[in-house]
């Protein structure tokens, strides 16, 4: 089944610095694509009926799309900010609606009991009030003033301290969050899930970061993020119903939810529903 | 003491786990094994050629299989682990350790191809890893009628260590773990061990915390 605005979106499917000119062979919304380069190392993406796929080459990422984007791939505008390290976190392959990785993301309340003693520990599990607004100009989700306790905040934070957050959904399967950046006061860190939509139930996350930290080696900075990702990973494989509901009558929003309630209205305005269910559970 | 060290790695993290419950002191080197492949180039294929990581360096000796680097440690930091110095229990401790190798070939293998999109026969490796849990499971429901709680007897030894990540694991890789309740039973004391260690997909025993705070109010 395919889902005709979700069509013409961009989506990421590989890392630009692992292509190789065989390529690899993988999946986008149930159709057989193959993710290459060509001699010069210019990422080339094609169909299973020989098509070539738009691409784009960008944050750290090559971006395709199985239709016609009307949009160009969204801005992150900290990506080129000098003084960033830019971090390719490496795939993870996981089984749900690439929806619902994407909503998990934005979800703040869970960080006490999933990232237990690091992204939050208990008793603090108090989501304070902050704001949600569908920003109509630029047509992207946005959730900001989100104020959270965490223990161990990035692999650069020395101990526990009040983060702040702001979450952004730019794209039906992106989420950047931006977040205190423990080594540079005024600035924020840049986090992002990219989501590769494999099927309704199943996806590639490709998460990367923009991050102010000298310090840190890399290797240390992928393994922080992957081991939060993978703590997700378990929750997300066993969440019901698989299909993200997008009938907004059937799960009774807690306050730490408004931005996966507006994000779900968001996605029904748009007719983005790969990956959806509209009818009830 | 220094450990090559990959978050996600179960082979890895037996080697943390046995330092922690032991109080052992070990240095931790991230390896970039995803998506670095970093374990794969000259430097480390130097102290491994088989490419692999856990790799162990200690005063000049390099172990590469975490069944020997369990051993060595718990050898040098905790000799209890290495079970009673009987013919019987080393021979026990000795077999559950060789026997941790075909859950590393089968659910090790199942988890990084589901996970990390790593090259595996996922069906062979799915079945291979079911046959391996239904033998641990056979074997506990054996040890609990004799009245021992783990493998290799009436108290933990390395012999549980090495089997017991990949045991929790195995959804990871699709392969269902609930038809064992004696896999159960038993992670959970594993679980339960003073100095305990999580590693994400092995919880630590949240049921037996302290209620958590007030649940956030609805709106
Ligand atoms: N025999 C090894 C197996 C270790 C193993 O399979 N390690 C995995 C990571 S958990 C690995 O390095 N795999 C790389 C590969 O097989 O190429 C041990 O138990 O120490
Ligand atoms: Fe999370």
């Amino acid at each position: 089944m395919t889902d005709t605005p979700m069509l013409n979106e961009w989506y990421p499917v590989g890392i630009l610095t692992q292509l190789t000119k065989a390529g690899r062979d993988t999946l986008l919304m149930g159709e057989a694509i193959n993710v290459a380069c060509d001699s010069l190392g210019a990422p080339v993406v094609s169909a299973e009926d020989g098509r070539t796929l738009p691409v784009r080459a960008r944050y750290g990422h090559v971006w395709t799309s199985l239709g016609s984007p009307t949009k160009e791939l969204f801005d992150i505008p900290e990506a080129d900010q000098p003084g960033r390290r830019l971090v390719d976190v490496g795939v993870v392959r996981v089984k749900c609606s690439p929806l619902r990785a994407v909503e998990n993301f934005l979800d703040i309340a869970h960080f006490p009991f999933v990232h237990t003693d690091i992204l939050g520990a208990e008793p603090h599990t108090e989501v304070q009030r902050y704001e949600v607004q569908i920003r109509e100009e630029v047509d992207e989700v946005w959730a900001t003033k989100v104020k959270f306790y965490q223990p161990q905040a990035a692999k650069s934070a020395a101990g526990g301290i009040t983060t702040d957050y702001m979450y952004r959904v730019p794209a039906p399967t992106v989420s950047i969050l931006y977040k205190t950046c423990p080594p540079r006061p005024g600035e924020w860190d840049v986090i992002t899930l990219f989501v590769q939509p494999m099927a309704e139930d199943l996806c590639q996350v490709w998460p990367w970061m923009a991050l102010f930290d000298d310090q840190t080696p890399m290797t240390d900075l992928i393994h922080f993020q992957q081991m939060i990702f993978l703590q997700d990973r378990s929750i997300l494989e066993n969440q019901l119903p698989r299909l993200l509901p997008l009938d907004p009558g059937m799960e009774i929003p807690t306050r730490a939810d408004m931005t996966s309630v507006a994000y779900r209205r968001w996605l029904k305005r748009h007719g983005f529903t790969y990956g959806a269910q509209l009818v009830a559970a | 003491m220094i450990l090559y060290d990959y978050i996600l790695s179960p082979d890895c993290y037996k080697v943390r786990l046995l330092a922690a419950l032991t109080g052992a002191r070990i240095t931790l080197r991230p390896v970039d094994f995803h998506p670095g492949g970093e374990h794969k180039t000259a430097p480390f294929l130097a102290m491994n050629p088989s490419g692999t990581i856990p790799i162990f360096e200690d005063d000049g000796l390099i172990l590469t299989e975490s069944s020997a680097i369990l051993t060595y440690l718990a050898a040098k930091a905790g000799p209890a682990w290495l079970g009673d110095d009987t013919p019987a229990m080393r021979g026990r401790v000795a077999q559950w350790l060789a026997f941790s190798q075909r859950l590393s070939a089968s659910i090790g293998k199942a988890r990084v191809h589901d996970m990390l999109n790593k090259p595996a026969d996922i069906q062979a490796c799915r079945r291979a890893g079911t046959q391996c849990l239904r033998e641990i499971e056979a074997a506990l429901v054996e040890q609990r009628l004799a009245g021992h709680a783990f493998l290799a007897g009436d108290r933990p030894t390395i012999a549980d260590i090495a089997c017991f990540p990949h045991s929790m694991l195995a959804p990871d890789g699709g392969i269902s773990v609930d038809p064992y309740p004696s896999i159960r039973l038993w992670t959970r004391s594993i679980r339960a061990l003073p100095g305990f260690i999580e590693m994400p997909g092995i919880h630590r025993l949240h049921d037996l915390k302290p209620e958590p705070g007030p649940i956030p109010e609805r709106v």
